[in-house]
């Protein structure tokens, strides 16, 4: 029960880790990976529970049998024993009884005395005598008492026996006479007790070596099986974590094994940090091979193990039963000696204690045969008397027969030759001749015991010791079986145990000898043995330690195993041995050699999947490597592809250059119409493929990332007029009105990329004008981003039409620019980041724009919407058919705009238009920092400040972008949706100061009606009589706004006088200021002219006075200026230059070089002015006389700077120390004339 | 004939001297203002380069045998040079000086000597050049023809 108990135990915590694993299992990463390893695991812990409940079982079984077996053997044999025992003492009685018949009760009594040792087992006799001898009793309560301990301790019966009948013997001494009957009854209950004792005690015994091995061996499964355990953890975990860790976190771990695996990271996270992954590789398989190796070790040592521990465990039953068979032996041989002795006593009793003999070979011979059966292995016995050889006379006499003497000189009895046959015996001190025998023996009557060598020894001995003594083996008449004689003397009187040999001789009266048939003795106690088949029995008289006698046995065929076990047969002189072998050989070890090939073929299995695995991942890791490889070659090769096109379209360029130089001069020769043309389409051909080889000079760039953003200011409302001026030609062949508008909140100047910027633009732009097909309009707007952000209170005009568009579509035409539907405009920006983005890293530097284009065109396919920004790929492949270009121009916009981090993005329905929109982060520029171009308009746009004008035009939109455009020259603007309501206004003014500023009255072409602006004019005419004005004075004038309109029909209009002028679409600064002008008629319009005036007409007589210290450079300057008519004198040093310019002089300019000796320029420059300044207080505070100084009030000479490296700082510090300008060395003209304009256009 | 051929001469070896970099485009504007008034400007300044330039170049070689060295003052003639071999368009004694002064920066003396004998040989091959420019030019003018532009 217990056992089945452990055993479900065992079970229930294999099962426990089973679970545990599995549990792990399913945490670990989700893919094919998680489920090899969990068969390898799976197989691990299978093959690990079977091989243990094979173990376990096979174990169990073999002990639990090999017990089983071994209980119920000894306890039969036990049994038997007792029970031969008990019948012995059974025997004894018997026999007694049946002797009784005959003698007395005294003769009785003395022989029980003496006979008390036959009877081992009869303790309850002495029970009796407590009261007679209490000290006895006591020590014999005390030997009990440890035959019990001993008992439970060593299950020994026979070392029980052994005390019992040496102490039952000493107590026997006093005894009392008890009923046979009672005796027996008695003894029986005891032995019957004794035996339950000794079962029981044997049984408890038993049970715990068996437990004992069984807890061992699951000890020790338990122990494989952790290890086994933590190898799967570890192996697995630690080859893949090194791949995997990376990429998938492990899902929540369950607690208990939270911690392994967190372990277990650390670690691989230390290996990795450690060595590189070929090393790990490396290592791992090391760490397999170790795997496998302790596995056969294992299983090496398990095989050993196990073997051991079968023949120990033979040993151990050889030796069990050898000695049980040795001790029973000698117990058996002890038993029949005993009953020798007595009958020696019963001889001394009643043939030598009596007179006349109650004796004699009659009774002798009938006795002796009827208690046969007690001395079952005695052949015979015999009775020698002892005489004197003084006696020999009479005792012949008396016996009427001689003295023989034995035949031959050893002790084989001759059983067919006649007693007298044989010789008388010699003449010695003393004859032992035999006078009563056994039936068997009684040949021997008459033959002198003592004529024979080893009958002599013996009787010599057996008188000597008082004990029986043993021959050596010796063949045994008739059954011609070996044995030996055992000899006891016969004394005539009790003797003292301590007595002396002489005393000895002196009482003998007689010897008592009987034959042994050793192999029959052996035979039957084996035959009394159930496992007499597996051992094989050897007696040997080991009494001649060097020539061993056999007494009984086969021939020895080895089989391996021997045991040896002494026998003692109660003679000291004479030792006897038992060998004892098993039958058959050791059979193989099966059990052992199962489970260690299975721990082996498991070991090799694991091993094989690891491997397998092992290199698995290795395979992955090179292929990983490989593929890592080749991606960046592929990368490289794409750089490097970029990179030719790059040079390659860079070298395309320069001979084109020539190409189109040279067609460009050829067309200015004499050609004739054909030749013309041909030359010009080939100039046409040759500036198309120029503008392609940018663009892919461009890609390529942005490819290689090589394209980089330059930061200039500039001014965007500029740049934006003049894109679409440009394309201005095109779509007003279209008929598309185009037009631009710029946020007020956009400053003037921003820094950014103006060439990138422009590119961009007129990328959109340009496609919108290729997709739009003859109506409707293309519009680019320009917002903050900021103003986007907040929908509900949008400022700006614009933007609210672009928010109101949805509801205004109930009306007919929609409120946009030309009336047709458009796109939601909010659509084509609502994914970009810098608008929903709430990043808040608002650089105060930067402002960010965005830019939207809108157009009326065909649309993009909404399945081609997806692919518009990859290079070369166009809405349609048709697209380019109808349409022209590459596709690359919107891919070339989305890089750029990405440099301007910024993002692109549109909103488009096919047959309504496209919107695009990018975003796009620029500085905030000062407006002195621009160049010199915007500033020639600056007298002629502050000629227009404050001037107001009317806008009358139906749409607000676009009188919103006419509006943009006004207020850019400082004019204010009213607007009226119409003619009519444009009268009303005009009149609702008159009286005010409004009308005063009121210059110019806007009229778009679609709200044009002559009537109607017929009736205007009558009524600003009607005004100005009223008013009694000047006729030449301050009319408004009234401009029409058209998009498309011939020459010929504007001249038509402006000479039928129904308005001033009129103004074409798009709107230009540039196109309204010349507009404006003109028709307002102001005086300053002839600057413009003047600035046509050449360098030449500039300089001339001018006195320039020229400082350099280089000969050279003073000699080129002198001859460029010459060249214009200049008047120039040189200096060479900053001194004479100061000396020269003190006024009063004559002089206009001066150039001054910078780095000179001495005194460099921005020195000079510094004096000079401080000189002049000096000068100048005087005049003005009237101490000299302007007379003195030539009649000038100021003075103030410009000095230009001459420098070769024109850089910001440069310029800065030439301004700083009172330079006006500079000029880079050598001179341009262009970049003279520039210079010196500003300083002489004025005085002439 | 001749004077054709000798005009081609010329306009080749100018072209030449632009493409091998020994001129630049200053030279071309240093030609277009010499006119009727002023008719040998071009010698005149070329002269006036030679004379100047010869005078630094010796300064500069006596100024690196001297045992102390005067990178600031060498500083300031190379610049001289370099002001004015870019006037008269001596492209590649130009670019020289640029590097020259970067030595005289870092006082580098092997540098500068290095530069200054580069410099030398430049000036050399320049003024050989010029010079038979000039020659051509003057059997031209000899010979009763006009200078090609």
């Amino acid at each position: 029960m217990s056992m089945n108990g452990k055993l479900s135990g065992s079970n229930c915590r294999l099962s426990a880790n089973f679970r545990l694993k599995k549990a792990k299992d399913t945490m670990h990463g989700p893919n094919s990976f998680r489920k090899w390893k969990r068969n390898l695991l799976f197989l691990w812990l299978l093959g690990f529970v079977s091989t243990g409940i094979i173990w376990f079982l096979l174990s169990f079984n073999s002990v639990a049998l090999d017990s089983n077996k071994k209980t119920t053997d000894s306890c039969e044999e036990k049994a038997r024993i007792l029970l031969q025992h008990f019948n012995v003492s059974k025997n004894q009685f018997l026999a007694l009884a049946s002797f009784f018949y005959e003698p007395d009760q005294i003769a009785f009594l003395k022989c029980g005395k003496h006979s008390g040792l036959e009877k081992p087992w009869s303790d309850d006799v002495t029970c009796a005598l407590k009261v007679l001898c209490p000290e006895k009793q006591d020590s014999r309560m005390q030997q009990v008492q440890i035959v019990k301990t001993t008992e439970l301790k060593d299950q020994c019966p026979v070392q029980v026996e052994n005390i019992h009948s040496e102490h039952d013997f000493s107590l026997l001494d006093h005894y009392t006479y008890v009923s046979q009957k009672s005796v027996s009854s008695i003894s029986r209950e005891h032995h019957s007790g004794g035996k339950n004792i000794l079962q029981g005690s044997a049984l408890g015994v038993r049970p715990k070596d068996n437990f004992k091995n069984l807890s061992f061996f699951m000890g020790k499964g338990c122990w494989l099986l952790l290890v086994g355990v933590i190898l799967s953890c570890k192996i697995p975990g630690v080859c893949l974590k090194l791949r995997w860790k990376r990429k998938n976190e492990p899902a929540p771990l369950q607690p208990a094994t939270q911690q392994l695996q967190l372990l277990l990271q650390q670690k691989q996270q230390q290996q990795l940090d450690q060595s590189p992954p070929k090393g790990a590789g490396k290592w791992r398989k090391k760490l397999l091979t170790v795997f496998v190796l302790l596995g056969i070790l294992t299983s090496i040592w398990l095989f050993w193990h196990l073997n051991q521990k079968i023949i120990l465990r033979r040993e151990h039953t050889l030796a069990n039963m050898c000695d049980e068979r040795a001790r029973m032996l000698q117990d058996q041989f002890n038993v029949s000696m005993n009953h020798v002795h007595a009958l020696a006593i019963l001889v001394s009793t009643f043939h030598h204690g009596k007179h006349p003999s109650a004796i004699d070979q009659k009774t002798f011979g009938e006795y002796t045969e009827r208690t046969a059966f007690e001395r079952p292995l005695t052949s015979g016995v015999a009775y020698a008397l002892k005489v004197l050889h003084s006696e020999r006379e009479q005792f012949e006499k008396q016996h009427g027969w001689t003295i023989k003497k034995m035949e031959t000189e050893d002790q084989t009895l001759v059983q067919d030759c006649l007693t007298e046959n044989l010789d008388p015996a010699p003449i010695k001190d003393e004859y032992a001749p035999v006078i009563f025998s056994q039936e068997t023996v009684s040949h021997i009557v008459s033959i002198d015991m003592m004529s024979g060598q080893q009958d002599l020894e013996n009787i010599l001995r057996a008188r000597a010791t008082g004990k029986g003594v043993l021959t050596s083996p010796f063949k045994l008449l008739k059954s011609n079986h070996l044995g030996v004689v055992l000899t006891f003397a016969v004394y005539n009187k009790d003797l003292p145990p301590d007595a002396i040999p002489e005393q000895r001789t002196e009482a003998t009266v007689g010897y008592l000898g009987a034959s042994y048939d050793v192999p029959s003795l052996v035979e039957k106690l084996l035959h009394q043995l159930a496992s007499k088949q597996t051992i094989v029995v050897n007696v040997y008289d080991t009494t001649n330690a060097s020539a061993p006698i056999s007494m009984y046995g086969t021939d020895i065929t080895d089989t391996g195993l021997l045991h040896v076990s002494s026998l003692d047969f109660g003679d000291p002189l004479r030792k006897h041995e038992m060998h004892c072998r098993f039958k058959q050989k050791p059979p193989l070890p099966w059990m052992a050699i199962n489970a260690s090939v299975g721990v082996l073929v498991i070991t090799l299995l694991v091993g094989h999947i690891f491997h397998a695995a092992i290199c698995r991942i290795a395979k992955v890791e090179n292929d990983c490597r490989e593929m890592m490889e080749l991606k960046a070659r592929a990368e490289a090769a794409d750089v490097a592809k970029s990179q030719f096109l790059a040079t390659v379209s860079h070298e395309i360029r320069t001979p084109m250059n020539g190409v189109l130089g040279m067609l460009k001069m050829l067309m200015d020769t004499d050609l004739d119409a054909i030749q013309r043309d041909y030359a010009e389409t080939a100039h046409a051909s040759g500036k198309d493929l120029i503008s392609l080889i940018n663009e892919v000079l461009d890609q390529a760039k942005i490819e290689s990332g090589r394209l980089e953003l330059e930061d200039v200011p500039f001014d965007l409302r500029n740049l934006l007029d003049s894109i679409l001026s440009l394309s201005s030609d095109k779509s007003n062949d279209k008929g598309i009105e185009s037009a631009v508008y710029v946020s007020d909140r956009v400053p003037e100047v921003v820094v950014g990329d103006p060439g990138r910027f422009r590119q961009i633009i007129t990328n959109l732009v340009g496609n919108s004008i290729k997709f739009t097909q003859d109506k409707g309009h293309i519009f680019v707007s320009v917002h903050l981003v900021d103003e986007m952000k907040g929908t509900s209170d949008v400022g700006d005009k614009v933007l609210q039409q672009g928010l109101n568009l949805v509801q205004d579509m109930s009306s007919k035409t929609y409120n946009t620019l030309s009336g047709f539907p458009v796109v939601d405009r909010w659509r084509s920006w609502e994914n970009f980041k810098m608008l929903n983005g709430k990043d808040a890293k608002d650089d105060p530097e930067k402002i960010r724009l965005l830019v939207t284009v809108e157009d009326t065109g065909v649309g993009i396919r909404l399945d081609a919407q997806d692919q518009i920004f990859t290079p070369f790929v166009q809405a349609d492949s048709s697209t380019s058919r109808h349409y022209g270009g590459t596709g690359i121009g919107l891919s070339i916009s989305k890089h750029l705009v990405e440099l301007m981090h910024g993002d692109i993005g549109f909103a488009s329905e096919p047959g309504v238009g496209s919107t695009f929109s990018f975003t796009g982060a620029f500085g905030k520029g000062e407006v002195s920092s621009l160049d010199s171009k915007w500033k020639q308009y600056d007298p002629v746009v502050s000629e227009f400040q404050g001037l107001g004008a009317l806008i009358i035009d139906n749409r607000s939109i676009r009188a919103e972008v006419t509006k943009y455009h006004l207020r850019r020259l400082g004019i204010s603007v009213d607007i009226t949706s119409s003619l009519e309501s444009a009268c009303t206004y005009v009149s609702s003014i008159f009286t005010t100061s409004a009308f005063a500023h009121l210059a110019m009255i806007l009229i778009d072409k679609d709200v044009w009606n002559q009537e109607t602006v017929l009736q205007l004019r009558s009524l600003l005419e009607q005004h100005r009589k009223n008013c009694k004005l000047n006729v030449s004075t301050n009319l408004p004038k009234i401009f029409l706004l058209g998009t498309s309109m011939s020459p010929v029909e504007r001249s038509k209009l402006k000479t039928s006088g129904f308005v001033d002028n009129v103004l074409m679409k798009p709107l230009r600064l540039s196109v309204l200021i010349a507009c404006f002008q003109e028709a307002l008629g102001g005086t300053k319009g002839k600057v413009r002219g003047k600035k046509m005036s050449t360098l030449g007409s500039l300089l001339r007589e001018k006195r320039i006075l020229v400082v350099d210290d280089n000969k050279v450079n003073r000699r080129v300057a002198e001859g460029a200026l010459k060249k214009y008519g200049a008047i120039v004198t040189c200096v060479e040093r900053g001194h004479d230059a100061l000396n020269k310019l003190k006024p009063p002089h004559t002089f206009d300019a001066c150039f001054m070089d910078l780095q000179m000796p001495e005194m460099d320029g921005f020195e000079a420059t510094r004096q000079i002015r401080s000189a002049e300044s000096e000068v100048n207080e005087k005049l003005a505070s009237g101490e000299v006389s302007i007379e003195m100084y030539g009649n000038v009030s100021h003075w103030h000479i410009p000095i230009l700077a001459m420098t070769a490296d024109v850089i910001q700082a440069t310029y800065e510090k030439c301004l700083k120390c009172g330079m006006d300008d500079y000029v880079s060395k050598p001179f341009e003209e262009e970049q003279l004339y520039l210079a010196v304009a500003r300083f002489f256009e004025s005085g002439l | 004939m001749d004077l054709v051929q000798l005009q081609r001469q010329l306009v080749d070896y100018r072209t030449s001297l632009y493409h091998e970099g020994f001129l630049d485009e200053q030279f071309t504007q240093l030609q277009s203002l010499q006119d009727e008034n002023n008719p040998d400007f071009v010698v005149e300044v070329v002269s006036l380069f030679f004379e100047d330039s010869e005078r630094l170049l010796n300064e500069l070689s006596k100024a690196l045998e001297q045992q102390v060295i005067d990178f600031k003052r060498m500083d300031a003639q190379v610049h001289q040079l370099k002001g004015s071999s870019s006037s008269i368009g001596a492209h590649r004694v130009q670019k020289l000086c640029i590097v020259f002064r970067n030595y005289c920066e870092a006082q580098n003396v092997e540098g500068c000597l290095k530069c200054l004998q580069q410099v030398k040989h430049e000036y050399g091959i320049i003024k050989t050049k010029l010079e038979s420019m000039f020659q051509l030019e003057q059997q031209i003018l000899n010979a009763g023809g006009s200078i090609p532009v």
